[in-house]
This record gives C-alpha cells, structure tokens and sequence, in this order.
C-alpha cells in the first residue's frame, strides 16, 4: 500500500487518514516548516517539530491545536510511525518519516544540501532517512544549479559590504525574513559594522534567539540611534523593500539580493539590485542526487519545481520516480504573479511592520523575480 | 582572464554610468597594456570570427557535464543563453589558471580555428577545467563571438579619456575602427590611441565617428522657425561613409563594419572623388529613380558572393548627405549650411546622388509633404538645424539632427503564442506571436464560440471564421506590463510545445510596423518590418481585432506606390 498519495487537500497517508502540508484545511495536518505554502490556517490539529512551534502559532494563531516532537521522536498514529528529522532548510524544518506495514516513507518538504560538506549555521543539517519511498522537492532540479561552498559566497557578501562601509554606504542585503535573514545574520562576518534589521526580520530573530540560536546583535532600523551609524551598516531586509519609500530613508545605498535564484544572470538582471549572491536553503542538483541516494529509496516521487524533468532524469538513472502535483512554492522558473496565486495565509502577523511590507515570506527561494 | 571576467561582471551587474566609467577606469589602470588592448577591441564591439562551431561547444560541454542532450536543452530553455548555460552546467574546476587575456586570444583562442574537432574538443575540456562559471562564461562568448556587455562606446570613450589624461572626442577619433581590427589589438595600438601628441597620423581609411539623429517627439513648432533647418527625407538604407584618400576607397557602415567589398558599383563611382574626401549617407537599392524597400538590401547584404545577376537586379547607391572632410581638411566643426553648399558643389556632375532638400514655408508645408513618405519609399523627414556642426554619437552640444519619421502602420492582432525571452528576459513570456481574424466576426459571441473551440483544442474549419498568425513581435511594453501579460499567459496556456506556449486568446494588441511585404517565406504570406507592440488593447474587445482583409489593403497601400 502507498503510504503517500495525492488527494485535492494535499499528499495524504491513508492508513494514517492525515495530510502533510496540505493546501486546504483539514482535520489533521502534519507540518514539515512553516513557511507559508507549507503552513496553511484552518486545520483542526497539527504536528510539527517542537522547534517550529512558536513561528508557527505566530503566523497560524496562539490557539493552533499544535502537537510538538522532538527531531527522531516517534509517534504511532493508526498503525504508522511518524517521526521528524532535520531538513536543514529552516528553523524547525523537518522530513516526514512514516513507518507502516513494514514499509518505510519519507516526505522531504524543503531541504538544502549541496555537494559540499557544509550546513546552514541557524538549523541542524539535513539527515539522510532511509527509506523505500522518498518523496523529494526540487525547486532547483536543473544540473545548472550548483551551489559555491558557502564560505565562498559568504567572503563575497563581506567584501561587498567591507567595500560599501569603507565608501560610507549602507548595504542592503535582501532576503526572505523567515530562513535567509538569519542564515545572512549568522554567516556574514559581524565585525564589518552594526547589523541593522527591518522589523519582519528582527521578530523572527527572535524567535531564533528562543530556539538558542546564536546571532549576532541586531539592531532595529527604527531604534538606529545615530543616522550615521546606517553608514556603515549591513541592513537585512525582505526582498519586498526594494524600491519602497523604506529603502530610499536609508539614503544612497547599495544593494543585494540573496537567492539560489540569482545563480542566473537572466534573473540576476531582472531583480535590478546592484548585486545578487548565490545563496539558497534549497538542495542544488548536486544535492537532490545525494539526497536521493542517500535514501536508498527505489521509488522517488518528485513534487514542487522541475517535476518533469526530475522524474525523466531518475527513469533514466533506473529509479522507479513518479511525480505529485502540490500547490507549494510554484512552478520554479515562473514569475512572481504565478507564485503568488495561492492567496497568502490571512494569519495574525509577527511584529508590527510584516503586514505593511507585503513580504509574502511563503518560501525562502521559491520566488525568484520577487 | 580572471580581471575582464571581473571588469565584465561589474558591468553586467551595475546600472550607473559613473559606476561602470570607474570599473573601466580601475580594468584600464590594473591590466597589463596587451591585455587592456584586447579589452578595448571587445568593449569597442570586436568579434574575432568564431573560433569553435557552436555545436562543437555544446556537444563539449554535454560530454563533460555528463548529462543527456534533453536534459541539457531543458537546463537552455531554463537559463535562456547557451554560454552561461554551459558554464553552469559543467562540473566546478579542478584547477585554476590566471592566463592575460591577450595571451588567451593569441595563444589559445585564435590558433584553435581550423584546428580538428577533437584538438578543439580536448582543448575546450581543458580550459573548462580550469575556469570558474563566469570565467566560463566570458571564454564562450569570446569563442563564439557572442560578447556584448552592457556598456556604450561613449562610456569606453570616456574611461580611456579619463585613464589617458584626453579629450573623449579625440578618442572618440582615433577609436573609429578598432572594432574592426584587420590588425590584431596590442600594448602599441592602444598606446597610439591613449598619445598625448596632438593629432596622431591616422589610418589612412579611417572614418570619423557618425554623428547620430535623435527622434523627434514633440511638435516640430518646438523648433523655432522651419527657416532655420534644412529638411531632408528619412531613407530606410545602410548609414554609411565613404572615405576617400590615398588614392582608395573605404565605405564603413555605422557598426563601424568596412563594408567597401559589398558595393562595387559605388566604389566606382567614388573613384571620381578628389583624394582627402569624406562624405556621409546612406547606401539604399535604388531602382527606377527611388528608394527600394530594406528587405532587397537585406537580401544583397546576407549572400556571401555578389553574383553579377545581383548586382543588375539589386543595385545599390550611396546618397549623400553631408561631407565631412574634403581637401584634406575636417569640415565637421563648420555650420551646416556651409557642409551642404561645399557637398552640392563638389558632387556637380560626379554622378554620385546626393539627398534632395524638402522645402517648405511653414511647418504645416513640411508635414504635408512628410504624410507622402510611405509612398515615396522614405521613413519621413530628417531636420538638420542650418548652424549645426557634426558632432559624434549621440552628442547635442554640436547641435541637433532630428528624427521626424512618420508614424507606423498598425493593427490590432491577438495574442495566440507566447516564448519565453533570452538574457534578462529568460523564463518571462515576452516573444508572442499574433493573429488576426480570416473575416469579420459578426459579433462578440462569434468570436468567443471560436475561442472555446480553440480551448477545448478543438482545430479550425477550413472555411469558418478564424483566427490566423501573422506576426511575431517582443518589444515595446514595460518590464511592468511584461510580468502582467506573463501572468495572463501562464494562467491561459493550453498547451506547451518545448519552449512555446499556446494560450486561450484573451489579449488584443495594438502593433505597430514600418513596413509590410508580401513573403513567401512566411506562413501567413507576409512580412513586416520592425513589428513591435504599441500598446495593449484592453478596451478592445476580440471580435474588434483586425482581419487579413485590413492587412490586405495595408499591403495594396505598400504596393501602389511602385
């Protein structure tokens, strides 16, 4: 029996009679992270990492009937084991494994891992679950994407912004408040100058310092005590500042966006921002084949990104693949309206500006002409 | 290598003049001189001819990236450039090398041209190994003859003005036909160009930097009085100068091209011209005392060998319109009026022709003449200020020519195919094609049976109402209006053919073009000349689109006149 199918709701585990991320409300949900296409509102009880409980019951409600496990804790539910392990991708981000009849599944949600032997310092890494069924995304599934070290990437960002404070200019780096913020916060070399932070991104700062997570001391654009201090500043902000009224207050800056899709110079161009850093929280090629194999799965369902061309690729390389077809982050080469097209969780908001800036936040690296 | 893929991406990435001027300044200050020559010669738009078959460097590249053809043509679809397509889809180096790039083009690059497929292939491999992504990059484009880079050659002026020290309109000068390089780009060459002496010997056929029109927008009584400007008709041709001295001729297009082998007939003629001449004109087909359309200059330019049934059926002339340099002597700086009295005098009885002046009392006289362009074979009127001198570029502080061209034929057609674009319109819907109806719909529901038929992928009758592609077209809406109609094409796609997009017809377009031809070469049976969208029709419901009855009369239009 598939554990797994795809039902109008979402993927489905029938002899569990639960979804995981589904797209419309149902009685029980298990929920691999919370960025927006993957934590929608409205169902009745939800399971997820204890570490993603406070972002989720942030954006989803106080009142959300939450159900915490710890990474490798397990649960029976109806006859299937369920348990979490890392993803790497963001706070409290998790694979879903199932354990029924013998048979094991694992549904990935977002994951990042590259060829490089490497982690993003605000989550633990990616664990390899072995399974018979691995459910995979691939948001990057092209060979094309391959990412740097990123310590390579990191030396840019600090030189840019070394280059910047030395000529007086702030630096706007742009990247998605949930995820890419803190991974920037954390792996950008604090002792350039003050790391200064929109307010979407510094309540999710907090919610990262709750979990123990170290970063380095951020200080709100509003509570900036000296203008001059934005001089030489790194200022972290969500992509959807770019070109808003709250961009032009920091005066003649500088600025860059943060995305696996900026691996493009197509891309790179259209975003208009004076540099674009390679940097995802998605697996590059490279590291969907390494996840996969370190599955040891012989069957691999593809979901969100280049289904087709995934599931083509795994026949080829003698894999039993299949595709689903979800509603998360969006065909990966389409335009900002496609991705958009879902409506946006009407959730209560964290902090008080992430409502006004439109930082529609679902994904980290799902959008890319955001 | 390492420094120009810098200099490039600094370029690429940057949107301020001054900016890109300091990366050009600081490549020029840091290269060794023999590699900032060869910088030079590609920013000044060099091409050295392709050193590798592109299939040659695709297949390369698929071999060693070890992936299926497929895959690496969906990874093309996706990236929308093929060099930065191979660049990325290649493994990361084993080794890293920091070769100048003078030593890469005259070492590596141009001995390889000729060179057996597999010498190539291996070559290719060995480089690839030990040259990151956009290092990659910029070795592909400089192979295939690819490179452009977002930089005007006003701008490289500028730096090396700035770098030697110079006046950007002496450099401007001595730059004329460093593109074209016969003579590979060195430490000397560019020395010559950055002298602090006066005035350098020149080539011998150098031309002088064309000094370029600006189109006119506002009403044509903005200018002051029509006494003060001499009008001349637009032509449709090749902007080109001919240069005579030292007992030769040089014809240069405005891409800065020698292109004298094209146009013996005109260097015939020319021959008669006093030695220390240049003029400036436009090389046009000219049959029966007029103007012939573009497309039968396009076809003379795009065969190789000029046949003498070409040449009889294809004649080219030179018109021209301003002298630049005569007795030796530049002309550029004198007013107008004087360059056009010293031109009619020197061309009496040359039999070179020269661009007739429009006369006319008052605007109103001017623009009624202007109305008969189209059937004179001309894109409308030229306005040359009478005191102007010739400047270069796009300059205006010599003076002004002005652009007052007609305005284009148009059509209200619907969008039926949709292809995603290349560079930065790579995975955004911007190329479309077009349909009009094959008759009048009766009425809106008509139109919107057609429609549904056409959703349920239905195929068209034979005799009954449809709708039927005519043109292509991917230019003139806003970056904006490009996501809007991405979004409407995503969410109204029926099929996909590889990179196509069939959509259900929602959106009517106004298109504006300068010209239509009857093509056999064309599905639909016509061509247009320069198609691009005006504006989108959103007021215009379907059944109101154009039909091929208004293309037909457009096409009589064009016709009646020869």
């Amino acid at each position: 029996m598939d554990l797994v199918v795809e039902r109008p709701e979402g993927l489905y585990c029938p002899p569990g009679d639960f979804f995981i991320d589904p797209w419309r409300p149902v009685e029980r949900a298990v929920i691999t992270h919370a960025h927006a296409d993957h934590a929608r509102p409205g169902h009745a009880h939800v399971l997820a990492t204890s570490v993603s409980e406070g972002v989720l019951k942030s954006r989803l409600g106080d009142d959300l009937p939450f159900f915490g496990l710890a990474y490798g804790e397990r649960v029976a539910h109806r006859g299937v084991t369920i348990s979490l392990h890392p993803a790497g991708h963001v706070l409290g981000s998790a694979q879903v494994r199932l354990e029924h009849g013998g048979q094991v599944w694992v549904v990935s949600g977002d994951y990042y891992l590259s060829a490089h032997d490497e982690r993003n310092p605000t989550t633990p890494p990616f664990e390899p679950v072995r399974c018979d069924c691995f459910i995979t995304e691939s948001t990057f599934g092209l060979p094309v994407y391959r990412w740097r070290p990123q310590a390579e990437v990191f030396a840019d960002i600090d030189a840019w912004w070394r280059a910047n404070a030395a000529a007086g200019r702030p630096s706007l780096l742009l990247g998605y408040s949930f995820g890419k913020a803190q991974r920037l916060i954390a792996g950008v070399d604090a002792s350039i100058g003050p790391i200064v932070v929109h307010g979407a991104v510094e309540a999710l700062n907090a919610a990262y310092r709750a979990k123990g997570v170290a970063l380095p001391p951020t200080t709100l654009v509003s509570e900036v005590p000296d203008r001059k201090m934005l001089a030489g500043a790194l200022v972290v902000a969500p992509p959807a500042v770019h070109a808003s009224a709250w961009a032009r207050k920091l005066g003649a800056f500088s600025d860059a966006f943060a995305s696996g899709w900026m691996a493009l110079r197509g891309a790179r161009r259209r975003q208009g921002v004076d540099r674009g850093f390679v940097l995802s929280d998605h697996a590059d090629w490279p590291g969907l084949q390494r996840a996969i194999r370190a599955s040891g799965a012989e069957r691999v369902i593809v979901t969100h990104g280049y289904e087709a061309v995934m599931v083509r690729w795994l026949r080829e390389q003698g894999w039993n693949a299949g595709a689903f077809h979800t509603e998360y982050g969006g065909d990966a080469a389409s335009s900002v309206d496609e991705v958009a097209a879902p409506a946006p969780a009407p959730a209560p908001q964290i902090g008080g500006e992430r409502h006004r800036d439109g930082d529609r936040d679902r994904d980290s690296d799902s959008d890319p002409a955001a | 290598m390492r420094r120009f893929a810098r200099l490039y991406a600094e370029l690429d990435a940057s949107t301020s003049t001054d900016a890109k001027v300091a990366s050009l300044v600081r490549y020029l200050a840091e290269a060794p001189p023999e590699d900032a020559a060869w910088g030079v010669y590609f920013l000044a738009g060099g091409r050295p001819r392709q050193t590798v078959p592109t299939a040659l460097l695709r297949a390369t590249a698929v071999r060693l990236a070890e992936v299926p053809e497929w895959l690496f043509e969906e990874s093309y679809q996706a990236v929308g450039d093929l060099a930065e397509t191979i660049a990325l889809v290649l493994p990361p180096p084993m080794r890293r090398s920091d070769v100048g790039l003078a030593q890469w083009l005259t070492e590596r690059l141009l001995p390889l041209r000729g060179a057996p497929p597999d010498q190539q292939a291996a070559a290719l491999a060995g480089w690839f190994d030990e040259l990151l992504p956009d290092e990659r990059f910029l070795l592909i484009k400089l192979i295939g003859g690819g490179f452009r880079v977002g930089v005007s050659k006003l701008l490289v002026q500028r730096a090396l003005a700035q770098h030697g020290g110079l006046d950007a309109k002496l450099v401007a000068q001595r730059m004329m036909g460093w593109a074209d390089a016969r003579t590979p780009p060195s430490a000397a060459r560019l020395q010559a160009l950055l002298a602090k002496e006066a005035q350098p010997v020149l080539d011998a056929g150098q031309p002088y930097p064309f000094f370029l029109a600006h189109q006119l927008q506002a009403e044509p009584e903005s200018l002051g009085s029509p006494a003060d400007w001499l009008a001349e008709w637009k032509y449709d041709g090749i902007r080109a100068q001919l240069v005579r001295r030292a007992g030769q001729v040089w014809i240069w297009s405005r891409g800065e091209e020698l292109v004298t082998e094209r146009f013996p007939e005109v260097v015939a003629k020319a021959q008669a011209l006093p030695d220390g001449t240049v003029l400036d004109g436009e090389l046009v087909v000219w049959k029966d005392g007029a103007p012939a359309p573009f497309q039968l200059l396009q076809q003379r330019i795009g065969r190789k060998t000029l046949t003498k049934k070409m040449l009889a059926e294809v004649p080219v002339d030179f018109i021209a319109y301003d002298l630049l340099e005569a007795g030796r002597q530049d002309l550029r700086a004198m007013p107008q009026w004087q360059r056009r009295e010293r031109l009619e005098a020197l061309l009496q009885g040359s039999g070179l022709l020269i661009s007739p002046i429009v006369s006319g009392q008052a605007w109103g006289d001017l623009s009624a003449q202007r109305a008969g362009s189209r059937q004179r074979g001309v894109e409308g009127l030229m306005l040359k200020h009478r005191q102007a001198g010739y400047g270069s570029g796009r300059t205006k502080a010599a003076g002004v020519w002005w652009k007052w061209k007609i305005d284009p034929m148009t059509v209200d057609g619907v969008l039926v195919y949709a292809q995603a674009g290349h560079g930065r319109r790579a995975s955004v819907y911007t190329d479309y094609t077009f349909a009009v109806w094959n008759r009048a719909p009766r009425d809106a529901a008509e139109a919107q049976a057609v429609v549904e038929a056409i959703g349920r992928r239905e195929p068209a009758q034979p005799d009954a109402l449809q709708l039927v592609a005519f043109t292509k077209a991917y230019s003139g809406l806003s970056d904006e209006e490009f996501r809007g109609v991405d979004a409407r094409i995503r969410a109204t796609t029926l099929e996909k053919f590889g990179p196509v997009r069939s959509v259900k017809p929602t959106l009517v377009f106004e298109l504006g073009f300068e010209g239509i031809q009857r093509s056999p070469r064309h599905k639909s049976g016509i061509a247009l000349r320069f198609p691009r969208m005006l504006r989108i029709r959103d007021d215009k419901p379907l059944h109101e689109a154009d039909t091929l009855q208004t293309l037909q009369a457009l096409l009589d239009a064009a016709n009646a006149r020869s």
